[in-house]
Parts: C-alpha cells; structure tokens; sequence
C-alpha cells in the first residue's frame, strides 16, 4: 500500500539531465513501433480487414474480367495481373500511416511525445517502421491466395527478393507521404479519406490491370510515365524471370527520391505540429 | 529562481493574437492557477512552456533552462497533461506508463516498477493488465497524469485536467492534485473554472484575450472588488434596475444583474448591517423583493468585475464572443462541453463586449 509520506508522487527524480540526442533514434524509433505492434496484435481484426479488398481484386480481376482481358507477352493473364495487385496493395496499405498519425494527433498523443525528451523524429519512423511489418503480413496473405488462384513465380528467388523489397521500399518512401498527409488534416475521418482518394486513380491510370498500349492516346503518356506503372513493370519483370531492364533502377529512384523529398517535410511538418 | 518563467510572451495565428505579451513566473513547489475562458491563450501558453509551439516573442525557462535554446534538457524536466487524455486504447495502463517512462529514457525496469507503483497509487491496480479502451474517462484520467509523473518531473503541466469529466470523476481528479499539491510538486494549472483554480491553486493568473489581466491568491482578487457582496433577488424581473438605483450609494464597484433578471449583486466593502438597511430602503421604494443576503465574492465576480464579461459565457452564441476571440483553435473543441453547462445561455445580455486591460 501507499506510504502515507507521499514517496511516489513527490520524491523528485535525482537526475533529470537524462541523455538525448541522435543516439536515441533507434532505440525510441523502436519504442514507438513496440506501441503500435502490440496494439496491432490486440486487434488482428484490422489486419483480416486489410487483407479483404486484395483479395476480393484477385477474385475479381481473374474470374470475372481475366476471360476478356489479353496481355501480350503472357500467356496467362494471372501472371501479368497479380504483381499488379501485390503493387497496388501494398501502397494502399501506405494509408495505414495517415490514419494512425491522424488519431494520434487528435487523441493529444503527438502533444505528449512532442513534449518527452525523445528523439522526436523517432514516432515518425516507428510509426511507417510498424506499418512495413503490417503490410508484411497483409503481403503473405495475398502470396497464399495468389498461389492459390494459380500464380507461380517464374524467376529465380534472388529476382523475387528483389522484386519484394524493391515494392516495399516504393510502399515505405509513400508513406512518409502519408505522414505529411496524417499531420495535415484535422481528424482520423479526413485521413481516411485524404490518404486514399488520389490513390485510386495513380494505381489505376496505370499498367497494373491491363497494358497501357489498350487506354486511349492522350492517356499512355500519363500512364506509361506513371511512377506507379514504372514500379509494376519492374516487379512484374521479375516475378515472371524476365529481364526489368531500365525500369528496375528507375523505380528505385522514384522511391528514394519520395522518400527523401517527403521524409523531410514529414520531419519538418511534425516538429510544429500540435493537436487541434 | 522560479521553476517556471514565462516573461512576454506573444503568439499570433494568421490574424488572431493568441498572446499579447503574457508574463508570469511559479515558484518551485508552488501551484499556479491559470484562469480563463475558451480562446483566452491558456492553451498557447502551456503549448510555449512545453516546448509544442514557438512564441513569435517572448522567453520561457523551466528550471533556469531557455526551452527555446534547450528544448531536449526542458522536456525532461516536465511533465505535461492536455486537455485529452492522451492514453494509448490499445495498450493496458501498465503498458502506456511503461512506454513513456522509456522514452524518458528511464531504462526498462525503472519504467515498469516505477509504472507499478503509480498504478497503485492512482488506484489503478486492479485496472493494470486491461485494454485502456474499456477504461472510464476519469480511469483514463488518472492514468493519464500518471504518465506525465512517471519521470518524477520538476514541473507539471495540466492543461484543463477535469475538462469533460462527470463531477465525480471530477472530485477524484480534485483531490489527486490536492495531494500532489501539499506534497509540492511544481504545477502550472489551467482551468476554466473559478471554482478549481479556487480549490486547488496557490496562485491564480487571470487571463484573458491573450493578456494577463490580474494576479493574485483567490483571496487577494477578491479583496481587489471589496471581498463581500450583497445580493437581492427581486420578485419582478422589471425591478432589477430600480434595485440598482435606489442601492448604488452602497456598492464599491459595478453591480451586475444575473442570468435570471431577478438577481442583483452588488459589490461592498463592509457588509455589517447592511441586509437590514438594505430592506428598509427596498422596501420604502415600495419594490418587491424575495430575497437579500450577504455573501464572499467569488472568482466569478472577480473576473466579471476585472473583464466586464463572465468567465464562462456561452460560446456557441456569436453575440457573446467577439470574431477576435476564436484565435486560440485548440480551445474551440471544448465548446460543447461548456454549452452543455446548464448556466449558458442567458449570458447574453450579461456579457459586455470591451477592451479588458491589464
């Protein structure tokens, strides 16, 4: 029980010159993510939520339109379509950062860390750091439905490796937009909406679905230069073993150049940011 | 050297002068009250001093530290509790209290047994091990300034700390600062209630319109409009004026008339003897009245007799809230919960819109 001289409350610390700095980054960056990994685990029902559009997509795109849809090069339409999907879904899952910020922010949380002696651009990281791990697990869900429908993967692993991590860093480098997106608008509904909408004509208006030579000519220059129809293209090359080509280092530098642009607006957003 | 200086502070948002030059300064183990209402600058002024918001003038120390220069050595020095609580629902109360002790960088099992005791401190044992999201608001609360003790901070911080609370939850949070008040943990409190800064403070800054226009012990203000009213409740609302009239030669200072038209209060330096003359001068004028009595001035006439306006005036109706008060936006969330206070309402004819100068 409590001591009647009141030691918890009162007894001031004996140091409060704790150590911050840079060196902190990793180990509060870490922190932040423990937070939202352990909420994530509380509540697996988002995550079966998440995993239900991509695969309704694939239900859909190889059932339903794949009998009408012809994808020169590939003699099945499910190898052309499903890196597609993967691509599209994992940047979908991107929003997951806007929300979280959003509530967050509209919660005070963001008050409160803004005002703890850790390395502030660690929730940043921490945060888009937990959402890499959840879109992970939304990404092997779909793997599974996807061997399911009967994709294979024709390249060799060394070519699939690379093919995921070069979709999940053009996922990660999005959602330091979706950082900037969170900390802008003023609730968790605003971030629902603002995180999404734009997505759906950048995935569509592109090579995903089906060959950009099939829309209308005043659309393939904005397709064909559609950073998003770059990262597929690249991945898809790779799935089905064949050679990316030019496509593989561009998305690269469309991801890294994301991030870098966004990272430091995010920074930059986040160090002014305070609840409504 | 005061645990807490704010000296000049000056904020603007866009057109909206949020602060105009606020000064004020805690003593260490004291706590100051922080009094005003909606949109008055409480909220940019505790933003500056914890480090959330940069003054576009002014200086602000905690312990000495400039948090403009030192930021980093400022925040571990405080302990800050917003108008939200701004628990984790995910995470149990013993996870949230751990996780802000780490990233005080208080080391793993420092964090856990100090979280330990603060829970059981904070009657929150039992509580421990559950999800946040089926805890209470005054639960939520309690953990929540939990989480700003957890590094045993030389300053608190409690922005509005009862705002929205049911009054039982209230009365739990009154008297958990109490305690942590006679122990003498340094605390800035912000309020909108006379009563809390009345009950809890040491100090009290009034604020309003972005200045600091009084302080003082609850005590002192009410000494600066005499300290004691006298107050006649009239049978017919068309009397209050003439009540005014016929009393005036006994007031010190402006006499003001009720919500209810029926209330006349007026300020007076020695109440004895005064109820019976006061009858007999009402009653020669031949005005009907239900009701006189003496009373101690309240914080509410203080700040009505220092701002010509109520501390709590219904916000939802323009009339009463001049386009130049609606500059602090973090404090407009909180005008529903200060409508649902069954006083607003008629406070429109009581609220004189004027130039409050410190």
């Amino acid at each position: 029980m409590a001591t009647t001289i009141d030691e918890v409350l009162l007894t001031p610390a004996p140091e409060h010159d704790v150590p911050t700095g840079r060196s902190w980054l990793l180990h509060d960056s870490w922190t932040e993510a423990l937070r939202h990994l352990r909420g994530m685990r509380r509540s697996p029902e988002l995550l079966m939520y998440a995993t239900i559009q991509p695969i309704m997509f694939v239900v859909l795109f190889v059932y339903v339109f794949g009998g009408a849809i012809q994808a020169p090069g590939y003699s099945d339409y499910k190898q052309y379509l499903l890196p597609g999907i993967f691509a599209q879904t994992v940047l979908f899952n991107s929003s997951f950062t806007a929300v979280g910020l959003a509530d967050d922010l509209t919660k005070g949380i963001i008050d409160r860390l803004r005002s703890l002696p850790m390395y502030q651009e660690a929730v940043l990281v921490g945060r888009t750091f937990s959402d890499v791990v959840r879109n992970l697990l939304t990404f092997a869900v779909m793997l599974g439905v996807a061997f399911a429908v009967g994709f294979r993967i024709e390249g060799s692993m060394a070519q699939a490796v690379s093919a995921t991590v070069l979709l999940f860093a053009f996922s990660y480098a999005f959602s330091w937009i979706q950082a900037l997106v969170g900390l802008s608008v003023g609730s968790v509904e605003a971030a629902n909406s603002a995180s999404f909408i734009w997505m759906f004509p950048l995935t569509f208006v592109s090579s995903a679905f089906v060959p950009v030579q099939t829309m209308p000519g005043w659309l393939q220059p904005i397709a064909e230069h559609n950073p998003f129809t770059i990262v597929t293209n690249a991945t898809r090359a790779l799935y089905n073993g064949l050679d990316p080509g030019s496509d593989l280092w561009l998305a690269w530098a469309w991801a890294i150049g994301i991030a870098l642009v966004f990272g430091v607006l995010a920074t930059r957003k986040f160090a002014s940011t305070t609840g409504k | 050297m005061p645990a807490v200086v704010a000296e000049g502070l000056v904020k603007s948002f866009g057109n909206t002068k949020a602060l105009c030059g606020v000064d004020f300064d805690v003593e260490r183990g004291q706590i100051l009250g922080v009094l005003g209402p909606n949109g008055a600058g409480k909220t940019s002024a505790v933003r500056i001093l914890t480090t959330l918001l940069r003054p576009d003038a002014g200086r602000a120390e905690i312990d000495g530290i400039d948090v403009l220069e030192e930021p980093q050595r400022a925040r571990a020095r405080i302990g800050l509790t917003g108008q939200y609580a701004a628990v984790d629902e995910a995470l149990s109360g013993h996870e949230n209290l751990e996780h802000v002790g780490r990233l005080y960088h208080m080391g793993t099992a420092v964090a856990r047994e100090r979280a330990t005791e603060l829970l059981e401190r904070f009657d929150l044992t039992e509580a421990a091990d559950r999800v946040v999201k089926g805890y209470s608001g005054g639960m939520r609360r309690r953990l929540d300034i939990a989480m700003s003790l957890i590094a045993r901070p030389s300053v608190l911080f409690l922005d509005e700390p009862t705002t929205g609370l049911d009054p039982r939850s209230r009365q739990s949070v009154w008297a958990l600062i109490d305690e942590l008040v006679r122990g003498g943990t340094t605390t800035l409190l912000t309020t909108q209630y006379l009563d809390e800064a009345d009950r809890l403070a040491d100090d009290i800054v009034v604020i309003d319109r972005g200045r600091a226009i009084a302080r003082g012990t609850s005590e002192e203000l009410k000494q600066q409009i005499g300290g004691e009213l006298i107050e006649i409740v009239v049978e017919d609302p068309g009397d209050a004026q003439r009540v005014i009239e016929v009393l005036g030669h006994h007031a010190c200072g402006d006499p003001h008339v009720g919500d209810d038209q029926r209330t006349v209060s007026l300020p007076v330096f020695r109440v004895e003897g005064l109820v019976p003359a006061a009858v007999r001068e009402l009653d020669a004028a031949g005005i009907a009245v239900h009701d006189v009595a003496a009373r101690r001035a309240t914080l509410d006439d203080v700040f009505f007799a220092l701002t010509g306006h109520a501390a709590e005036e219904e916000p939802m109706n323009g009339e009463t809230r001049p386009p130049d008060r609606s500059g602090d936006g973090a404090d407009d969330r909180r005008e529903a919960g200060v409508a649902g206070d069954g006083k607003a309402g008629a406070d429109g004819d009581r609220v004189v819109v004027q130039e409050a100068e410190g």
